[in-house]
């Protein structure tokens, strides 16, 4: 595959009046956008199976039909002139979480794959992180992609403007809860509805498995159900998911909202999604009812979970975390990726110095430290350990070399002092 | 119906003592267990045998007319006949007294060879139930005789409890007797004293059968009605009481239920219904054949005495039958934590729900493994709090800290390991999905009481795990945490770095969590040449004035890193320097080898001189 980007120019006045077209090159992270254009294929791979697969199964009309159909679309929802950093690393990120409520997490898991025979792989998201995933690493990586980047913000819209109320007109005799197909039938009582879910390819190394997404969510829970795609899914199997999964689901949400909460109070910082400091005095006294109003919170668009220090004063530093071995990744100065553009908070250039860090770093394989005066004279410091890395963008003008590099050290031992990051 | 479905039994060894005939009269004692076979008025001999003793007691007596009733007194030290309504005779069985008989009407002192009036009562008594094991009597009063007086014995005192009346079925229409002695029995039930009323069926109440009412009768406080055991049935009972069950024998058919007042009944606000915990069945049929269980006579707590055979047994429940006869599995386990010989059946219960062609669904697994748990943390809870009230000098003021007792109920980890989920990890048929799901079900239950997990069971998941390659999974696990830190499970992952690369760095953030194992961490960085890593560790951590430079030189040197050693080496010249006011080597660090290559490499002019002021 190939993916021709051209280079961003600025025209400039020739000393003559000419307007004379220069090429910024230098503004282009080559390796973001072969990133981006492995990610592409890998789209692709998802929902279409390998080219291979195409070509064996109706040749190169086939194949052709299929991309033609694939990236019509596809390519429209690419931002390009806003792929960074983190389209390298095509992370995933997890949700925090207390070891209890993960293992009932767990518990729900292999009960409902239990009691649904031909569920055979499920993730686990919540406010569009991930909590588990049963299917291989780099599958989960794409479906990550396509989950948080396509599907949610798609579903989020019309849920804040108050269509498609969570709460359901409910059936007779029927367990109240949120829970609602975000792939399949829109609404269960009609007996007409589709139940059609998108398919997908996973494990096309070895075994080349064929499926069908199920997406299912209650408030900020969201899991998937992936079954073999030769079981056509019935409308009784999906009402059937539904009365086994909706209340489950709706309590275990609230219980990990709950859960979270307690533990962002423990360690003195508050999950904090809304813009004024009134909604910020209005959390901290969310108890009543906290289960709702936290999930309305967590789940619309300015809910991006971003951690504000109550009592201390604006953190002097903004940092992206990135592990190879298991694609965790945590950025605070991404604001929430939506369908258009993916916000960052910090300025291009400095985005282009952390790209410019990780080009380095992946020139050798030795552990590594670099730290950059911007001209904007931030700090940028890059850190990396084994397969991890840091980068570190810090507000600190007149500070030093050596009060960066402590810095940074302090910003290890609270924010990663539990895994094993040389200083 | 199966051999395997008897779910009671005689005891194996029953006390066998010559038959009643009509010069053989037999007697029982309920206060020591005791059989009296007395021949001919006791002038051919009296034998007296007991549960517990295999050495049966012999002796003659003159026959001074028939005996209505022949007692020892605890340690067989007097006897005690009864000839007429009015007297009792006494004699000493003291070695070397006289066994000349003595005779007082209605305490008794042996050396004075007479008795003591302790304490008298002035009430109309119908009839009396005495309770050896609680010392309750209990009298009946009133000319319906359903008001019940019970006393207290204890240390040679009498002490009066309230009366209390028996609910009659129905408004009696005469006015004699209601209230027969064969329809009331006292046991004690979990620990608590219960009066049980056998309230037959009534044609004029729309009752559909008979049923046991247990009053419950405290030592202080009134009596209270508790429970109905609902019988279903009408005729001839008796009752048992064996392992804190109520057991009730039906006469006309020959077959017996089991009540348990611990298990949910119906709670009407007052008191709770319960119905058998299963279906009726006779007693095991015994080795011998028993002719005729209906000339059975049944005495309290669990005796079963046949005097026209000559036999005395003590009922009991058979565990492993009930198995099969209790479905439910959360109620089965309920009936099984309460019973005293208990922790195998239990353990049999849970391999046999998690074998494949008897599998239990996962949300039953839970159910059986909450339980068990919540058994196990109450005892760990009991067990810690004894420990802290003895560390916090308790003991002396307060004689009731007792230690914990761990009854069979307690089945903890190791059990659970060593019993059931080790084998059943090993087991090719069972699907590993489903051996996953179990293990997690049972570590979420222990966490959910809070108990620590032990490593081998966190151990037993990895292992599954890595067999069926689900290393990815295992990562997630480890990322959460469900896997607890330790050193043995750090080194495990270790040891699987060569199947799954990244097993190194959760092994070393392991290593660095538990903070007791730098040493480990060193010796880990070392042995993937990162010497510098390893230098940087332990200076971040401000050990290394502590460490050993010849195994860092070492290491350096087998990386073929010229660059490297240098850094290493000038790092502790620089030490030496520090430490000792010289950055040359002592003798005891061995780093000659080192020193020499170093200036092989560099020049001798390289080494660091010693600073000088």
């Amino acid at each position: 595959m190939v993916m021709v980007v051209r280079n961003p120019i600025i025209e400039k006045q020739s000393k003559d009046g000419k307007p004379v077209v220069e090429y910024q090159e230098e503004e282009l992270l080559d390796k973001v956008y072969s990133s981006v254009l492995q990610q592409c294929y890998s789209m692709y791979k998802l929902f279409n199976g390998t080219f291979l697969r195409a070509m064996e199964d109706g040749g190169l009309k086939l194949l052709k039909e299929r991309l033609e159909k694939f990236f019509h679309r596809y390519l429209q929802t690419l931002h390009l002139q806003s792929c960074d950093l983190l389209d390298i690393f095509g992370g995933i990120s997890f949700f925090p979480l207390d070891k209890m409520t993960y293992l009932k997490i767990q518990s729900f898991i292999n009960r409902v794959e239990e009691s649904l025979s031909i569920v055979k792989y499920t993730a686990f998201l919540y406010n569009d992180q991930l909590i588990w995933s049963g299917l291989e690493q780099d599958d989960m990586r794409i479906l990550y992609k396509y989950l948080t980047t396509s599907l949610f913000p798609r579903h989020i819209e019309p849920e804040l403007a108050g269509r498609d109320s969570p709460i359901r007109a409910e059936m007779p005799g029927n367990l109240q809860h949120y829970g609602r197909f975000l792939t399949g039938p829109l609404n269960l009582n009609d007996p007409e509805a589709k139940c059609r879910f998108p398919k997908i390819f996973v494990n096309t190394d070895d075994t080349y498995e064929a499926l069908h997404l199920i997406v299912y969510k209650a408030m900020s829970a969201a899991v998937c159900f992936m079954i073999e795609a030769s079981v056509q899914p019935t409308l009784d199997f999906c009402r059937r998911l539904d009365s086994i999964v909706g209340p489950q689901l709706t309590v275990l949400a609230s219980d990990i909202c709950e859960q979270f909460n307690i533990n962002k109070r423990i360690s003195g910082f508050v999950l904090c999604c809304v813009f004024t400091l009134k909604h910020l005095t209005d959390l901290g006294r969310v108890r009543p009812s906290p289960r709702w109003r936290c999930d309305r919170l967590g789940s619309g668009v300015l809910s991006v979970p971003v951690v504000v220090a109550l009592s201390e004063k604006e953190p002097q530093f903004k940092f992206i975390y990135f592990n190879h071995m298991n694609l965790a990744e945590k950025s605070t100065i991404h604001m929430r990726k939506t369908p258009s553009v993916s916000l960052t908070s910090v300025h291009p250039d400095l985005m282009k110095i952390l790209g410019d860090i990780n080009s380095d770093f992946t020139r050798v394989d030795e552990d590594e430290e670099i730290i950059v005066k911007a001209m904007s004279d931030y700090w940028v410091v890059g850190k990396k350990s084994d397969q991890r890395e840091l980068y570190v963008i810090l507000n600190q003008k007149n500070a030093n070399l050596i009060e960066v590099n402590e810095e940074v050290k302090k910003l290890c031992a609270t924010q990663f002092n539990n895994i094993f990051f040389l200083d | 119906m199966g051999e395997e479905d008897y779910y009671l039994e005689l005891c194996e060894r029953p006390v066998h003592f010559e038959k009643a005939n009509p010069v053989n009269c037999v007697f029982f004692d309920e206060a020591n267990k005791q059989v009296f076979a007395v021949r001919s008025g006791g002038a051919t001999g009296v034998v007296v045998k007991g549960p517990d003793d295999r050495n049966p007691i012999s002796f003659r007596m003159e026959d001074k007319g028939e005996v209505k009733c022949i007692k020892f007194s605890l340690e067989n030290k007097i006897l005690a006949v009864q000839r007429t309504s009015k007297t009792v005779d006494f004699s000493n069985f003291i070695p070397d007294s006289s066994q000349l008989e003595y005779t007082q009407e209605c305490k008794v002192l042996p050396e004075k060879r007479s008795l003591k009036l302790l304490k008298s009562q002035n009430i109309n008594v119908n009839w009396y139930l005495y309770c050896p094991e609680s010392a309750v009597i209990l009298l009946s009063t009133t000319v319906l005789g359903n008001v019940l007086q019970p006393f207290y014995f204890r240390a040679g005192t009498m002490s009066k409890l309230p009366k209390f009346e028996i609910e009659l079925p129905a408004a009696p229409k005469s006015t004699k007797l209601n209230l027969s002695e064969r329809d009331i029995a006292m046991a004690t039930i979990y620990g608590q004293l219960y009066v049980l009323f056998l309230r037959h069926h009534s044609r004029t109440s729309n009752s559909t059968g008979a049923e046991v009412v247990l009053y419950h009768l405290p030592r202080e406080g009134a009596c209270k009605k508790m429970h109905i055991l609902k019988l279903s049935r009408t005729g001839k009972f008796a009752l048992n009481v064996v392992d804190n069950l109520v057991v009730v024998h039906h006469q006309d058919t020959e077959t017996s239920v089991i009540f348990d007042i611990r298990l949910r009944g119906e709670f009407d606000g007052t008191v709770t219904l319960h119905h058998p915990v299963l279906p009726a069945r006779s007693i095991h049929p015994y080795q011998i054949p028993v002719a005729d269980s209906s000339s059975w006579i049944v005495f309290q707590p669990d005796i079963i005495i046949s005097a026209s055979q000559g036999y005395l047994w003590n009922l009991q429940v058979k565990l492993q039958p009930i198995v099969n006869l209790l479905p439910d599995k959360g109620r089965l386990m309920d009936f099984l934590l309460q019973r005293k010989e208990c922790k195998m059946v239990i353990l049999s219960v849970c391999s046999q729900m998690l074998t494949e062609s008897d599998r239990a669904t996962l949300p039953v697994i839970a159910t059986v493994f909450d339980k068990l748990n919540q058994e196990y943390k109450k005892y760990l809870d009991a067990e810690q709090n004894y420990t802290m009230a003895m560390e916090a000098g308790q003991s002396r003021s307060s004689p009731l800290l007792r230690r914990p007792v761990r009854t069979q109920a307690v089945v903890d980890q190791s059990d659970m390991y060593t019993h059931v989920l080790s084998a059943f990890t090993e087991k090719k048929e069972t699907p590993h999905k489903f051996v996953i799901a179990v293990l997690m079900e049972y570590i979420r239950s222990l966490n959910q009481f809070q108990i620590a997990v032990q490593h081998y069971l966190h151990e037993l998941v990895i292992k599954t795990l890595v067999q069926h390659n689900l290393f990815y999974m295992l990562h997630q696990f480890l990322q959460y945490h469900v896997l607890s830190d330790s050193k043995p499970l750090a080194c495990l992952l270790l040891s699987l770095e060569s199947f799954y690369p990244p097993a190194h760095q959760l092994s070393l953030d392991m290593l660095k969590r538990l903070s007791t194992a730098n040493d480990e961490i060193v010796e880990v960085l070392l042995s993937k040449h990162q010497v510098l890593a390893a230098l940087r560790f332990i200076r971040g951590i401000g050990g290394h004035d502590n460490i050993s430079a010849r195994k860092f030189l070492d290491a350096a040197k087998q990386t073929d890193d010229h660059m490297l050693f240098y850094t290493i080496f000038r790092f502790f010249e620089q030490r030496n320097q520090r430490l000792r006011g010289n950055p040359s080597f002592t003798p005891g660090e061995h780093c000659e080898e080192h020193v020499a290559f170093f200036k092989q490499v560099f020049g001798d002019q390289a080494l660091m001189r010693p600073a000088t002021f």
